[in-house]
């Protein structure tokens, strides 16, 4: 049977086809539908964890007994999780592992364009890239067979054009693998000095194997048609390359990327005249080639940042695209991502964006949208669970200082608390921190489309979980001063704000309500939150001044009568979170039944 | 040969889905698909773009700038945003409806006119109130098939059984509903 599957969903069929017992994700851009995927097939365990570490970390024990697992994450979690892998390649597992690595070349949804195939490099271990659909599903039966016969994980790397494009692929039915026999081998699991050093010549021998295979395998060949010129590629590149060149140049097609197949290479560079490299993020084959003295055209011509889309290839080599018209920019306007109708990040930006002497650090999450107009309220964001230690440090700093009058708000949301937020929690605490630390919890992982996380209520196969309580939780870190708010009453985000910047002592607000993106309540929160989004705002136009002020909110179900000079809100979209309602001045806003 | 469609629009106008009956039509009638999109950030309120590619057999599952033979776009200003992936003889299917982005809401920038007027002069372009036409059958959001019948009926597709395929891809509920709208959408082309 044949059907039509993004990238993600085609690995998520070949991890059910090819015998997986366990896996584990933490979301992320373009990364997150590979899990959610899997989840939908019982016969593996499918879990979220907290962050890609623990994610890595369980597939890894997984793996240690025997098992075949699968870690997926975008390519800034593998920096989260490096710590495992590194150690991974020395110690070996027994069952097939493999590590999703979903990079985004030009950064669509992403802080950095790093490229992780360095990782593979770096780390010593094995590299797939298929270049589609079907290749996203078939390449999993064959980086289990090699995790098992080298004992090694293998990094699978894929971008978001393989993520998220859709090709035909031909489905089978699911191969049960049986669990290998697990034995105790402290030689090489237990990682010490003394095995280390044992298991590192383990890493080289192991390294050259790959080599001999990388050249000698079916998923790195040549294609030649006319051998002027000669194209050497991997990945979603590949197709572009065809769609610009055709058949009127020769190919060596990777599939299998670490190590690189030097005799291939070498081979194909003697067949063809002109040699390009085309490759997105960095010149990971152009660096390799080079260094075996082989003359090539790689970064000399092709853009160093941004997806090599056939355009862009097209521009590269004969100086000019397809392009015949120009967009007018007088007929555009912005249209820049923002909080949904009903955010309860709103309120929260919407106040801080009020305060002087305010440094707020941000997070990695929705709430990073707080930066952009209208709420112009965030200093900085660096990487998950960066906000309260990048914030903490710079309050140190600034109390350094005479007379400072800088304080300090540190903002992030539920599940990037849980990823690595929390330890920055404790360095707040245990470093007598003075910093204000503001926890969004909306009950779900948002920016992804809405998993479920350790406060959520569920498991990533809709299985009841239990919950954790943030306040029990922050207090049980040290921290002597919390309070929990409903960030969509303005009073309560004021009052709690004064109260934490009148503290000397670091303090946290946890502001709960939940995403409207939410699917899936469960009792406690079905108690809690149950009128939520069951409600209207609506505009008394007789009360309206004309202000504006509501509009300020940014909210995408409010528009204004220009003629009329009156405030307007959608009841189609509008759910009655009544933000805009806090901000009127007049009493103008009224909230009423949906 | 292969053919190219982009359809674009704002998040949350049903681009996706109908990218995803067209591709499954496609698919259904013997041709290689591909289609690539953007998701993350842009669901947001943000400007999104389904790519659609069909022939014998396509490589690239990402349209190139002067590359789309069809440009449908469900809302008027995005036609103007994504007017440089258009073919010289390309042509628009574009739903004379306007939406609001957080900068018009909080007076920052003002919603442009003569959008379909600029691009009239540019190439060959077929306007469909979508908006008021999924309004007189009672649910705005069939917008977004009453467009892919436009799209359906200028890339001569018809002959294809689209009405199974919304019945198969589509709640039960809404079936009847969508059928209708690709009908419109179908008559709304000349010809």
């Amino acid at each position: 049977m044949k059907k039509l599957m993004t990238g993600n969903e085609a690995i998520a069929r070949g991890v059910y086809e090819y015998g997986t017992h366990f896996a584990s994700a933490y979301p992320g851009t373009p990364s997150t539908e590979i899990l959610e995927n899997i989840s939908q097939y019982k016969e593996v365990i499918a879990e979220w964890a907290p962050n890609e570490k623990v994610a890595l970390e369980s597939v890894a024990g997984a793996a240690f007994v025997g098992g075949r697992a699968l870690a997926a994450m975008k390519h800034v979690g593998v920096n989260v999780a490096a710590d495992a892998l590194f150690t991974l390649s020395y110690c070996g597992v027994l069952g097939g592992m493999i590590l999703v690595s979903a990079d985004e070349p030009g950064m669509h949804s992403s802080q950095n364009e790093q490229d992780n195939r360095n990782y593979a490099k770096f780390a010593k271990i094995p590299m797939f890239e298929p270049a589609d659909s079907q290749e996203a599903k078939a390449f999993i039966k064959d980086a289990y067979e090699i995790s098992e016969k080298y004992g090694t994980p293998v990094l699978y790397r894929i971008t978001t054009r393989i993520s998220h494009s859709k090709g035909i692929v031909e489905l089978g039915e699911r191969e049960e693998v049986e669990i290998k026999e697990y034995a105790k081998n402290i030689k090489r699991m237990v990682s010490v000095p003394s095995t280390a050093r044992s298991n590192r010549h383990i890493v080289e021998k192991r390294t050259k194997e790959l080599l001999e295979l990388s050249n000698d395998c079916k998923w790195n060949y040549p294609i030649y048609n006319d051998k002027k010129i000669g194209v050497i590629t991997s990945g979603s590149v590949f197709e572009y390359a065809k769609e610009v060149f055709g058949d009127t140049v020769s190919y060596l097609k990777l599939g299998f990327t670490n190590p690189l197949p030097t005799t291939l290479i070498e081979d194909f560079a003697k067949e063809v005249e002109t040699l390009y490299i085309i490759e997105e993020n960095d010149p990971y084959i152009e660096e390799h080639v080079k260094a075996l003295g082989i003359d090539c055209i790689g970064r000399d011509i092709f853009p160093y940042t941004g997806e090599l889309t056939p355009d862009v290839i097209r521009k590269s080599v004969y100086g000019k695209d397809k392009q015949v018209f120009e967009e007018n920019p007088d007929k555009l306007i912005m249209r820049p991502p923002t909080y949904c109708s009903g955010c309860p990040h709103r309120a929260v930006f919407v106040e801080l964006g009020k305060r002087k002497n305010t440094i707020i650090a941000g997070d990695i999450g929705c709430y990073a949208l707080g930066f952009a107009p209208p709420y112009n309220a965030m200093d900085w964001v660096l990487c998950m669970g960066s906000s309260f230690s990048t914030g903490h440090g710079a309050q140190k700093v600034l109390n350094l200082k005479k007379d400072n009058d800088k304080r300090l708000v540190s903002v992030l949301g539920d599940s990037t608390f849980f990823h690595t937020g929390i330890n920055s929690l404790l360095d707040v605490v245990y470093n007598n921190s003075n910093t204000i630390n503001l926890i969004l919890d909306n009950r779900i992982t948002a920016m992804t489309g809405g998993q479920d996380n350790p406060g959520s209520g569920f498991s990533a196969q809709g299985e009841i979980a239990d919950v954790v309580d943030f306040e029990t939780l922050v207090r049980g870190c040290g921290i002597k001063h919390v309070k929990v708010i409903n960030p969509n009453i303005k009073a309560e985000v004021v009052e709690a704000l004064n109260w934490a910047y009148t503290l000397d002592e670091p303090s946290v607000i946890i502001t709960q309500w939940p995403c409207v993106l939410k699917r899936k309540y469960n009792d406690d929160d079905k108690s809690k939150f149950g009128e939520a989004f069951k409600t209207n705002c609506k505009v008394i136009e007789d009360k309206c001044i004309g202000c504006k002020l509501c509009l300020k909110t940014g909210c995408p179900s409010l528009g204004f009568k220009k003629d009329e000079k009156k405030a307007t809100i959608n009841k189609n979209t509008c759910v009655g979170c009544g933000v805009c309602k806090g901000e009127c001045p007049v009493g103008a806003i009224v909230k009423e039944e949906r | 040969m292969t053919k190219s469609i982009i359809l674009v629009g704002v998040g949350g106008q049903g681009t996706i889905t109908a990218a995803k009956l067209l591709t499954i039509g496609l698919m259904e009638a013997g041709y290689d698909v591909k289609m690539s999109e953007i998701h993350g950030m842009s669901q947001r309120g943000g400007s999104v773009s389904s790519q659609v590619r069909y022939g014998e057999e396509v490589h690239s599952a990402v349209i190139e700038k002067g590359g789309a033979d069809i440009l449908v776009s469900f809302e008027k200003i995005e036609a103007m945003r994504y007017i440089s992936y258009l073919k010289e003889s390309g042509k628009i299917v574009v739903n004379d409806y306007e939406m609001d982005s957080v900068m018009t809401i909080i007076g920052a920038q003002d919603y442009p006119d003569g959008v379909l007027d600029e691009l009239e002069k540019m190439t060959d372009i077929l306007v469909i109130k979508a908006g008021e036409k999924a309004e007189e059958l009672g649910n705005l959001k069939v917008m977004n098939i009453i467009l892919l019948g436009a799209l359906i009926k200028s890339m001569e597709l018809d002959n294809i059984d689209w009405n199974s395929i919304i019945e198969k891809n589509i709640k039960p509920a809404f079936v009847d509903i969508n059928k209708k709208a690709l009908t419109i959408g179908m008559e709304s082309v000349a010809g």
